[in-house]
């Protein structure tokens, strides 16, 4: 699996991928492969502002409910409602499958984050 | 793969929806040799398994089996399990492996006060796997000289499976038609092999503890230590047709009979989600913000593709279309109560 390098990764195994300073949020391949077939998405509303760390949603498979952090700060910009009706799209394609579109307070904190193959690293 | 019940075991195989999936339409393999196996047999065994167990397996033929609970006083749940008539004086306990060492040492003394009667634990001698779904008849019979069409639901045999001797029961946790196989545990692979081989062309996949859970639910089949235990009695679990009250004698009655005539409480029913979200163990039914009742099991399933599962709720709250609200870590969602099982095959 080669994890596209147009982005950066975190720790909790999600990717996010700037555009000036907007960025799109997501998990990874590690992630769904991990969770088993996704059923169920939890997002948040638009206008609300996530902090780094914060859980803005959770993802669930038939075996477990994972929880989804935001990479960076930010306010939320548009929810991909469409993955919300069809979250097995997450394991078809997790990194074509967004989740969330944040303006991002500080671009600076993205380029903290791994890059990719830094999180292949993490992986092993 | 994970632990389960001091046994390493595959989660899933291809995946849980997939192998869920297979089982109900065309069949499923399970290796469930982590089940435990008591036998009593002797003079006194008949009593001895009447006073353990809350079904009456006087009514058993020999080569009949039967859904029952080992009770404590109280009418409640220290097991489910399945009791084979092997012989007039010899039964066969399939216990949960999780409660196998328990469930030995109080057999055992309840055996040793009725006299006449000795069980032992077999469980090192049997392998077990489940084979599951409509294909099931038409996989195994190319194996085995038994004539599985004849062998009725809850009826065992004994034939070879594979060039295995095995006993050949006609049970199943899925919901579906299938076979449990017993065999000993230095020919099971082969015997495993063989079927996977056998069942190649129906499409017939491994399939693992997740599905297995998937697809008990839909079922509307309990699970000890969720569903089911030591605080919920037979009739609060929905479970009082499996009682034997010709059966005089057994661990529990007197509690029931009283609990029968007053009423339960509460009861186990099953639900489904009006509103998104998916409620599992532990979420709790609210009442007016007050915590009245707790989901036992739920889940998304592959076949029905709903949020479903199973909450003890006050009576009040258990008739058939009601709505109940369920915590989801911090959100309330509305579901309504629905028949189990939520399944049936046709």
């Amino acid at each position: 699996m080669t994890y596209p390098d147009d982005r950066k990764y975190t720790k909790d195994h999600e990717w996010i991928r700037l555009s000036g300073d907007t960025a799109e949020v997501g998990i990874t391949h590690y992630a769904q492969q991990q969770l088993g077939d996704i059923v169920f998405m939890e997002l948040p509303e638009v206008g609300g502002s996530l902090a780094a760390g914060e859980s803005f949603g959770s993802i669930e498979s038939v075996k477990a409910v994972s929880e989804l952090f935001a990479p960076v700060a930010g306010e939320v910009l548009e929810v991909n409602e469409a993955l919300k009706e069809r979250p097995e799209a997450v394991n078809a394609d997790p990194h074509a499958s967004w989740m969330i579109r944040v303006r991002v307070s500080d671009v600076g904190a993205v380029e903290e984050l791994l890059d990719d193959v830094q999180y292949q690293g993490l992986l092993g | 793969m994970v632990p389960f019940a001091g046994w390493e075991m595959p989660l899933e195989y291809t995946g849980i929806s997939s192998e869920h999936m297979a089982v109900r339409t065309r069949a499923g393999l399970f290796d469930v040799s982590h089940m435990g196996e008591i036998e009593i047999a002797g003079k006194g065994a008949l009593t001895a398994v009447q006073r353990i167990a809350c079904s009456d397996p006087a009514q058993l033929q020999v080569g009949q089996a039967q859904y029952s609970g080992l009770l404590t006083p109280e009418g409640t749940f220290l097991d489910d399990l399945i009791i084979y008539r092997m012989a007039p004086s010899h039964f066969l306990l399939v216990v949960n492996a999780g409660n196998l060492a328990k469930d030995f040492v109080w057999i055992s003394e309840q055996v040793k006060s009725v006299g006449n009667a000795a069980a032992i634990d077999s469980s090192s001698r049997y392998a077990l796997i489940a084979i599951q779904g409509p294909a099931s008849l038409e996989v195994l019979q190319p194996l085995t000289g038994a004539e599985l069409g004849e062998i009725q639901p809850f009826w065992f045999s004994y034939g070879e499976v594979a060039n295995a001797r095995a006993t050949i029961a006609r049970t199943g946790y899925t919901g579906e038609d299938g076979y449990e196989i017993f065999v000993p545990p230095n020919v099971v692979d082969k015997v495993w092999q063989a079927i996977l081989e056998s069942g190649d062309s129906a499409g017939v996949v491994p399939a693992g503890l997740g599905s297995r859970d998937t697809l008990r639910l839909e079922a509307g089949m309990r699970l000890h230590g969720m569903d089911i235990d030591e605080t919920t009695t037979v009739l609060e679990a929905g479970l009082g047709w499996m009682i034997g009250w010709t059966n005089e004698t057994f661990i529990g009655r007197d509690r029931l009979l009283e609990q029968k005539a007053d009423g339960p409480s509460r009861k186990l029913v099953g639900f489904e989600m009006i509103d998104r979200g998916i409620a599992r163990h532990g979420c709790r039914v609210i009442q007016d913000g007050a915590p009245v009742g707790m989901v036992t099991s739920g889940t998304q399933t592959p076949y029905l593709g709903k949020a479903i599962g199973m909450a003890y709720v006050p009576i009040a709250n258990s008739a058939l279309g009601t709505t109940i609200e369920v915590d989801i870590r911090g959100r309330t969602a509305n579901a309504r109560v629905v028949k189990m099982p939520f399944y049936k095959r046709s």
